[in-house]
C-alpha cells in the first residue's frame, strides 16, 4: 500500500491514500488540488474517517465542490472533488 | 431492458440486506461490549464491593471513549489541521471543551472534592510539549486520539499505543550513556533526598530528573494565587475565568483573525452583514461549525468533573488515599510500589497507565526490577487486570468502539508500511515527551489548564511548536513524494 496519484484522462485525476492516517490524506488532497486547474476533477480514495471532516472543511473554505461521496466494497471512502 | 432493471433491483436489495446485516452485527458488538463491562462490574463487586473503585474508572473511561469518537476529539488534529490545511474546526472545539470543563472543575474544586494536584512548572513543560507535539503529528493522533482511533479499528493507532508504552518504560529505566547527560546539580540534589538505595536515586537519567529537578520545582493553581477566601469563588475566578475562559476566548479570536476570517467574511458580506456585525457573526459561525466537538467536550467536561468527585468520595468511603492501599487490603500485593501505592490519579489520564503495561510485562519476564523512582516509588506495576487507570484506557478504546459500531464507522484498517514507521516514531516521541512533561495532551494540558494550573499552557505552547515542526517536515516530505510522480 503506497500512495497512488495519476492522471486518468484530461482534467481527471486519481489519488489513492488508503492505509494512511492523518494528516496524509488531507495533505495529499490539498496538494493535488493546488496543482490542478479550476474545473478539473479529483477522484479521491481514503480510509481514515477523521480525514473526512478535515477534507470537507478544507474544500468548503477553498471553494472546491465535493460532487459525490460513496463507499467502495472494502468500506473505503471514494470522493469526487471538483476544483472551484 | 426489463431484465436489466430487475437485475439492478436485485443487486440493490442484496446491497441493502448486506448493509442491514452489518448494522445488526455492529449493534450486537456494541451491546456486547457494554454488557461485558456490566458483567465484570456486577461480578467483581459481588466478590468484593471495593472493586467499585476500579469499576468507576471503567465506566468513566467508557464515557470518555464514546465522547471522543463522537466528537473526533483529537488534539493532534487541533494543532496540525490548523497549520497544515488551515482548518480550525478541532482547535475551536477543544478550546470550547476546555472552557466548559473549567466551569465544571471549578464547582468540584469549590466543593473540596477535587483529586487534582498541580504539576511543577518550569522549562520542562515546554520541552516535553515540543517532543509530544512533534510525536502526535508523526503518529497521526495524540494520546487520547490514538485510543479512540484504536477503537475505530485503525491498526496504526495500536502501534502508536505499543510504542508509547515501551518508550516510557525504557526512558524511566535507562541509565548508561544517558547518565552522562545528567547535570551534577541533579545528582547532588537527588542524593540529598535520602531515598532508599534500592531505588538507585543517583543512577539513571529519569531518576535524577525526578528527584534532583522536578521535585524541587514549585506548583500552584491560579485559585490559590488570587487569595480569595471563598473556595467556590476562588476556583471560578482563578481557575475557570482567568486561567481558562479568558485565554480560550483570546486564542479563539487569534484563530478567527488568522485562519477563519478570510474565507468566511465574504459570505457574511454577501448576507448583507457589514462592520462589527459581520465580524461577530463570523466569530459565532466559526464556533457553531465545531458543534459536534463542543458537544463531546461538554460531555467530557461533565464526566471528568464527576469522575474526580466520585473517586474522591470512594476514597473517603473506603478510607484510603490511593488504590494501592485498597489493592493491598484486598490481598493483591504484587506490583505495588515500596510505599504500597499504584498510579491512581483520580481523574482522566492516559500515558502513565499505558507505561505500566509494558512495565508489568517486562517485570514478569524478569527484564525490569522496579529499582527506579517512576515504578518503584511512585506508580508500581500492577497486573493489568487490577490496574484502575489501565482499565480506563481499555474502556476508552472499547467505548470508542461502541460508538463507531453504532454509527457503522468501525472497520479494521491496516496501515501502509510508511504509516507504521511514522506510528512507531510518533509513539516513542510522545512517550518520552510525556515523561518529561509529566503527562500527555490530557494529563499535562487539558486537565491542568481547566483546573487552573498555568503549567498546562506551557505544555500547550510546546504542543503547538512541536506540531508546527512536524507539519513543516511532512509538508516537505509530501512535496518530495509528489514531485516524483511528475504528472503535471
Amino acid at each position: 500500500m503506497a500512495v497512488q496519484f495519476r492522471r486518468q484522462s484530461e482534467g481527471v485525476y486519481f489519488l489513492d491514500v488508503k492505509g494512511y492516517v492523518c494528516p496524509h490524506p488531507q495533505l495529499y488532497t490539498k496538494k493535488s488540488l493546488e496543482k490542478m486547474k479550476p474545473g478539473d476533477v479529483l477522484d479521491l480514495v481514503f480510509d481514515n474517517p477523521s480525514s473526512a471532516e478535515s477534507i470537507n472543511s478544507m474544500c468548503e473554505a477553498a471553494g472546491n465542490e465535493i460532487v459525490s461521496k460513496v463507499k467502495d466494497a472494502s468500506g473505503a471512502m471514494v470522493w469526487r472533488i471538483k476544483k472551484g | 431492458m426489463a431484465s436489466t432493471e430487475s437485475e439492478m433491483g436485485a443487486a440493490l436489495k442484496n446491497t441493502e440486506s448486506a448493509q442491514r446485516r452489518l448494522e445488526i452485527k455492529n449493534q450486537i458488538w456494541a451491546f456486547g461490549i457494554v454488557g461485558f463491562f456490566a458483567v465484570i462490574t456486577v461480578w467483581s463487586c459481588a466478590v468484593d464491593v471495593r472493586y467499585l473503585y476500579l469499576a468507576t474508572y471503567i465506566w468513566f473511561g467508557l464515557i470518555y471513549g464514546m465522547a471522543l469518537q463522537y466528537g473526533r476529539f483529537c488534539m493532534a488534529s487541533a494543532f496540525r489541521d490548523l497549520f497544515a490545511v488551515g482548518v480550525p474546526r478541532m482547535t475551536v472545539g477543544i478550546l470550547i471543551a476546555l472552557a466548559l470543563f473549567s466551569v465544571v472543575a471549578s464547582v468540584v474544586t469549590g466543593a473540596g472534592q477535587s483529586t487534582f494536584h498541580p504539576l511543577p512548572y518550569g522549562y520542562q513543560n515546554v520541552i516535553g510539549g515540543i517532543l509530544f507535539g512533534t510525536g502526535m503529528v508523526f503518529a497521526g493522533g495524540c494520546a487520547s486520539g490514538s485510543l479512540y482511533k484504536s477503537g475505530e479499528g485503525t491498526v496504526a493507532s495500536w502501534i502508536v499505543i505499543l510504542s508509547l508504552s515501551f518508550s516510557q518504560t525504557w526512558f524511566a529505566m535507562a541509565g548508561g550513556w544517558l547518565n552522562r547527560l545528567v547535570p551534577a546539580s541533579w545528582t547532588k540534589s537527588a542524593a540529598a533526598k535520602n531515598l532508599p538505595a534500592v531505588l538507585n536515586p543517583t543512577n539513571g537519567w529519569y531518576n535524577q530528573y525526578l528527584a534532583g529537578y522536578i521535585w524541587n520545582l514549585p506548583a500552584t493553581t491560579v485559585a490559590v494565587l488570587t487569595h480569595i477566601k471563598n473556595q467556590f469563588l476562588a476556583a471560578f475566578v482563578g481557575d475557570a475565568l482567568i486561567n481558562t475562559i479568558v485565554p480560550a476566548i483570546f486564542i479563539l479570536a487569534v484563530v478567527y483573525v488568522f485562519w477563519y476570517r478570510k474565507s468566511h467574511i465574504k459570505n457574511m458580506l454577501k448576507a448583507g452583514k457589514k462592520g462589527w456585525r459581520a465580524e461577530v457573526a463570523g466569530y459565532w459561525s466559526m464556533i457553531a461549525a465545531s458543534r459536534r466537538t463542543a458537544i463531546a467536550g461538554l460531555i467530557i467536561g461533565v464526566a471528568a468533573g464527576l469522575h474526580m468527585w466520585v473517586t474522591e468520595g470512594l476514597r473517603h468511603v473506603f478510607g484510603v488515599l490511593n488504590a494501592g492501599e485498597l489493592l493491598q487490603a484486598m490481598g493483591h500485593t504484587s506490583g505495588l510500589s515500596i510505599q504500597d501505592t499504584v498510579f491512581d490519579p483520580g481523574y482522566w489520564y492516559i500515558t502513565t497507565q499505558e507505561a505500566q503495561w509494558s512495565g508489568w510485562l517486562l517485570h514478569v519476564l524478569g527484564v525490569h526490577d522496579m529499582r527506579n523512582i517512576f515504578y518503584g516509588l511512585q506508580n508500581g506495576v500492577p497486573n493489568p487486570l487490577l490496574n484502575p487507570p489501565g482499565w480506563m484506557s481499555i474502556s476508552i478504546i472499547l467505548g470508542s468502539s461502541v460508538m463507531a459500531r453504532l454509527s457503522n464507522e468501525f472497520r479494521l484498517k491496516l496501515p501502509s508500511l510508511e504509516t507504521a514507521i511514522w506510528a512507531l516514531i510518533g509513539g516513542a516521541l510522545m512517550g518520552i515527551g510525556a515523561r518529561i512533561g509529566i503527562g500527555c495532551n490530557i494529563g499535562a494540558f487539558f486537565i491542568p489548564v481547566a483546573n487552573g494550573d498555568p503549567s498546562g499552557w506551557l505544555f500547550g505552547l510546546g504542543l503547538g511548536v512541536g506540531a508546527y515542526i512536524c507539519v513543516r517536515f511532512y509538508d516537505w516530505w509530501i512535496n518530495r513524494r509528489m514531485a516524483k510522480e511528475d504528472i503535471f
